[in-house]
């Protein structure tokens, strides 16, 4: 991993920070751990395969029903990019129900790989641009809980969730870089 | 407009001052402040705006290219695409696809163009049920009202009126209070209405035709939620959304929540390229439908709008992205919101753009007055859009198809103008207020006595609507230009410094603060310039702001006429109200040829007055000590300020309070004043307050006093302030002195006052 990646990961972090997402960052092979440990079930989810082998974990439905969407308390999926400017993380809205998944739920937790972590809103709408023209392809930017202040104060978790949570995948990760550590205490206080 | 109706805006407006206004001023206020914090923090923020601005006018020019591109690409992707001439024929549209998917029900995220459309009641008519989604949106459509803000629909309720509006309608078992139980209840209840849906309808921030994408921004979910979850998705959007392609949508993610919210981004942005690839949830059947049977239409409205893409003067409107920021930042919006400061659909200063190009100039005169050409909104505007030009335009357009009125032929003897006989006679008086001083001065002191006579007050205020709370300017008998004329000048012989200088003698400093033009003349004399002060006509500003385009430009090419041959014998132009440099420098490319190379030549030597003496004393040695400094002690204020500054001896200076003017800011000029105040060595603290609230000729009218009271009342806070109470206030433009001699007991001065040399 570069120099340059590394930088946006931990700008990414703190972005996650920023926008009240709890966050943590694991090896591929403890990102089934490292989701079900932020997932409260039921929960619904959608293939995370962002690395090879990562498998959601097994209170997880996959095969679910519209009501299941509804009463489900966390939705699982990956996310295309994160993006360290902002905080957000990019999800498909595609016939894999991502969208929905990631919407009805009040917990969404989404997957990302560090290397999909890019720097800012012009490289994500770069990337973006040559998905679209690639074909049909429909995202959202998603940037921590969904929020509203017409009611007279903030409050957050309207129509979509109120707790997001993003797992990291780091390939390249030390398991004591302090970035991950720190992250590790957010999902746990 | 008749004194009658005069007053009833007078009393709409104080309705509103105490009702909406509290609500909306602080909102708007604070989305304000996140605004200039947001886009401060963005490194190359005015290139952003520039690019956005080249893609919107790009994407104007070809629109009707965009418009096939965009047919094609979502007939391509299994939609259609519908371009609705207007209201009607674009409701028609929606009722038939309503019709054609047996809707009973329809739920909304919040949009503007469909709030312009009225498509609730269209759809009601039809007997179908509409739900909005966005919970400021629905709170609006229970209290059967209209949105007070393009952004933010229901931001004149108090949390308190939300709540007893919702504890009314739904009587729920606890009765509900705080904000966090509100979103819930109405989550849980719009939950339902958008999971029986049949219709889920959507507008869009912006089209990219290439591929027919759709960018959907909210922080709720719920264009989200919309646009996904019924069958069938009607998405509705003026045609100027269309862009190429997604890669354009760059710049505009990155500005508009800035704009609208001070967030970097939005909770979500979506980009959809309908129809969806999302399964279908159908909560009755509790079963998934194939994304194959999604139904998707894109209604496209003209109404007015591709007539507005050949208007030259409101073509720019067609660049609004609709964040609000003209609205936020404009101090008369903050007092009242959108319900005065509106037409039928949209809100602030752009909604005088948007409602005369749909059709609705009549709502546009109602409001129209209520910019008074500050200039803050320019700056605020995302997309750089002359959100004060489009309010003077759609002025003179009125005002030419104005009927004659009862006082006409009275105060047509008073002014000669090119306007219209129908002319509102308060417009022409303000507009023609040039010939007014100039008989002031003429008739002083008696003229200042017969305007202060209690019948000729009342005279003014029933035919020309002049405040009688207000103090009128006193004219001075002797004129700044007399008092030139008749003296030797006593630029002293300083080798360093070679200027030849025009004081540009505007219409103010000649007739009413005449000891700020003689001040100016002194300070520059002793810095070593050679000073004259021309007969010069007045900029025009005063007939402008009253819509009166054409005598504003008769103006405009007697005053580049006269000032351009004093450019080529090689004198540089001060001017003493920023005001008129603003004139100068932003308003004459419009009335004048903007390749005019007279004007160019005269904008390029033209200066505010400190500027210049920022100018004279940082790049040429200029003898800053022959100025008064707070040790120097020269007194008071003078005849100028009317009264006597607080301006102390040596040692003791209390120091000053600068306040600058609306237009000096946007002109990126304040900083020159406190630079050269500081280098004298006064104490200088700065307001940070919009507007004081006067603007010209608004702040004398009676519709508009109390507006205007209401916004000077966070300047008098600030001037009041600890650490400000005992400063010297000061102000350079005329407008602000007026404001802040009526707000507060000291007596404000103009800088130059300050800095003078003080052997006079």
């Amino acid at each position: 991993m570069s120099e340059s990646t590394r930088d946006h990961l931990d700008a990414f972090r703190d972005a996650l920070d920023e926008a009240g997402v709890t966050h943590e960052t694991v090896h591929g092979d403890g990102a089934t751990a490292a989701v079900d440990r932020a997932v409260e079930e039921p929960a619904v989810g959608v293939p995370i395969d962002v690395v090879d082998g990562v498998e959601l974990p097994a209170g997880v439905a996959t095969d679910f029903a519209p009501t299941d969407l509804r009463s489900a308390r966390t939705g699982v999926t990956r996310a295309a990019l994160g993006v360290a400017e902002t905080g957000s993380v990019l999800v498909e809205s595609s016939e894999r129900a991502d969208e929905l998944v990631s919407l009805y739920p009040e917990r969404h937790v989404a997957v990302v790989r560090a290397a999909d972590v890019v720097p800012d809103v012009p490289a994500a709408t770069a990337w973006l641009a040559a998905e679209v023209d690639a074909g049909r392809e429909s995202y959202v930017f998603a940037t921590g809980a969904s929020a509203t202040a017409d009611m007279g104060a903030l409050v957050e978790g309207v129509h979509g969730p109120s707790h997001v949570h993003v797992v990291v995948v780091d390939e390249g990760a030390d398991a004591s870089e302090p970035g991950a550590q720190r992250a590790r205490e957010v999902t746990e206080a | 407009m008749s004194s009658e109706s005069r007053r009833e805006t007078a009393a709409k407006i104080r309705h509103l001052l105490d009702t909406d206004g509290p609500n909306i001023e602080a909102q708007a206020r604070e989305l304000n402040a996140g605004r200039v914090d947001a886009t401060a923090a963005v490194e190359d923020y005015e290139a952003l705006r520039s690019a956005a601005r080249a893609i919107k006018e790009d994407a104007i020019a070809n629109l009707p290219d965009l418009v096939d591109t965009v047919r094609d690409a979502v007939e391509a992707n299994g939609g259609r695409v519908y371009v609705a001439e207007d209201a009607a024929d674009a409701n028609q549209y929606v009722q038939s696809v309503c019709a054609d998917a047996d809707a009973e029900t329809v739920v909304k995220s919040k949009s503007m163009t469909t709030e312009e459309i009225e498509v609730n009641d269209a759809l009601a008519a039809a007997g179908v049920d509409v739900y909005e989604t966005d919970l400021g949106e629905f709170v609006i459509q229970l209290a059967e009202e209209s949105p007070s803000h393009i952004v933010g629909p229901a931001m004149h309720k108090s949390r308190e009126e939300i709540a007893s509006l919702l504890n009314e309608r739904f009587d729920p078992e606890e009765p509900l209070e705080s904000a966090a139980d509100m979103t819930a209840f109405v989550r849980d209840y719009l939950g339902e209405r958008v999971r029986e849906a049949d219709v889920g309808m959507t507008g869009a921030n912006f089209v990219a035709a290439e591929s027919g994408s759709m960018a959907l921004v909210t922080n709720e979910g719920n264009a989200r939620k919309c646009a996904v979850t019924p069958e069938t998705h009607v998405a509705v959007a003026g045609v100027e959304k269309l862009v190429p392609t997604v890669a354009d949508l760059e710049p505009f993610v990155q500005l508009l929540s800035r704009a609208a919210t001070g967030q970097a981004i939005s909770q979500y942005v979506s980009v959809l390229t309908p129809p969806v690839d999302t399964p279908i949830p159908d909560f009755d059947a509790d079963a998934f439908h194939p994304a194959a049977d999604r139904d998707f239409h894109l209604v496209l409205l003209d109404n007015g709008r591709l007539d507005m893409r050949e208007d030259e003067d409101l073509r720019e409107t067609l660049y609004c992205v609709r964040c609000g920021a003209c609205s936020n930042s404009c101090a008369n919006f903050q007092q009242v919101g959108g319900h005065a400061f509106g037409g039928d659909t949209y809100s602030g200063g752009i909604a005088t753009g948007w409602e005369a190009g749909i059709g609705g100039e009549d709502a546009a005169a109602e409001f129209n007055d209520l910019c008074t050409g500050c200039s803050r909104c320019v700056d605020a505007c995302p997309v750089k859009i002359d959100i004060p030009w489009i309010n003077t335009v759609v002025r003179d357009r009125l005002n030419r198809g104005a009927d004659a009125g009862e006082f006409d032929a009275l105060v047509e003897g008073l002014t000669q103008d090119d306007e219209p006989a129908g002319l509102d006679l308060q417009k022409r008086f303000f507009g023609n207020v040039d010939r007014v001083a100039r008989l002031g001065s003429a008739l002083a002191p008696v003229s200042n006595w017969l305007a202060d006579l209690g019948p000729n007050r009342w005279f003014m205020e029933r035919a020309l609507g002049v405040d009688r709370r207000r103090d009128l300017p006193e004219f001075r008998r002797e004129t700044f230009r007399e008092w030139a004329a008749n003296r030797t000048s006593a630029t002293a012989a300083v080798e360093s410094v070679d200027s030849r200088v025009v004081v540009y003698p505007d219409l103010y400093t000649n007739h009413v603060r005449t000891e700020r033009g003689k001040a100016t003349v002194r300070t520059l004399e002793a810095l070593g310039c050679e000073v004259v002060v021309p007969p010069v006509r007045s900029s025009g500003r005063a007939p402008l702001s009253q819509g009166m385009i054409r005598t504003a430009t008769d103006h405009a090419e007697a005053v580049v006429a006269t000032l351009s041959e004093y450019v080529a014998e090689g004198y540089d132009v001060v001017v003493v109200e920023p005001s008129d440099l603003a004139m100068f420098e932003r308003e004459y490319e419009r009335l004048l040829d903007s390749e005019s190379d007279a004007l160019s030549s005269v904008t390029d030597r033209t200066y505010e007055v400190l500027e210049y003496v920022y100018g004279l004393v940082t790049q040429r040695d200029a003898p800053v000590d022959r100025l008064t400094g707070p040790g120097d002690g020269h007194a008071e204020a003078g005849p100028d300020a009317g009264g006597t500054a607080a301006g102390g001896r040596s040692g003791d200076h209390p120091g000053v309070v600068y306040h600058s003017h609306c237009q000096q800011r946007t002109l990126d000029l304040e900083a020159h004043t406190v630079a050269v105040l500081e280098q004298l060595g006064y104490d200088v603290a700065t307001t940070d307050v919009e507007c004081c609230g006067m603007a010209g000729s608004f702040g004398y009218k009676t519709d508009y006093y109390e507006v205007s009271m209401d916004v000077g009342e966070q300047l008098r806070g600030q001037l009041d302030a600890d650490g400000n109470r005992d400063r010297v206030p000061v102000a350079s433009g005329t407008s602000c002195l007026e404001q802040i001699e009526s707000l507060i007991a000291r007596r404000p001065t103009h800088p130059v006052r300050l800095i003078e040399p003080g052997d006079r």
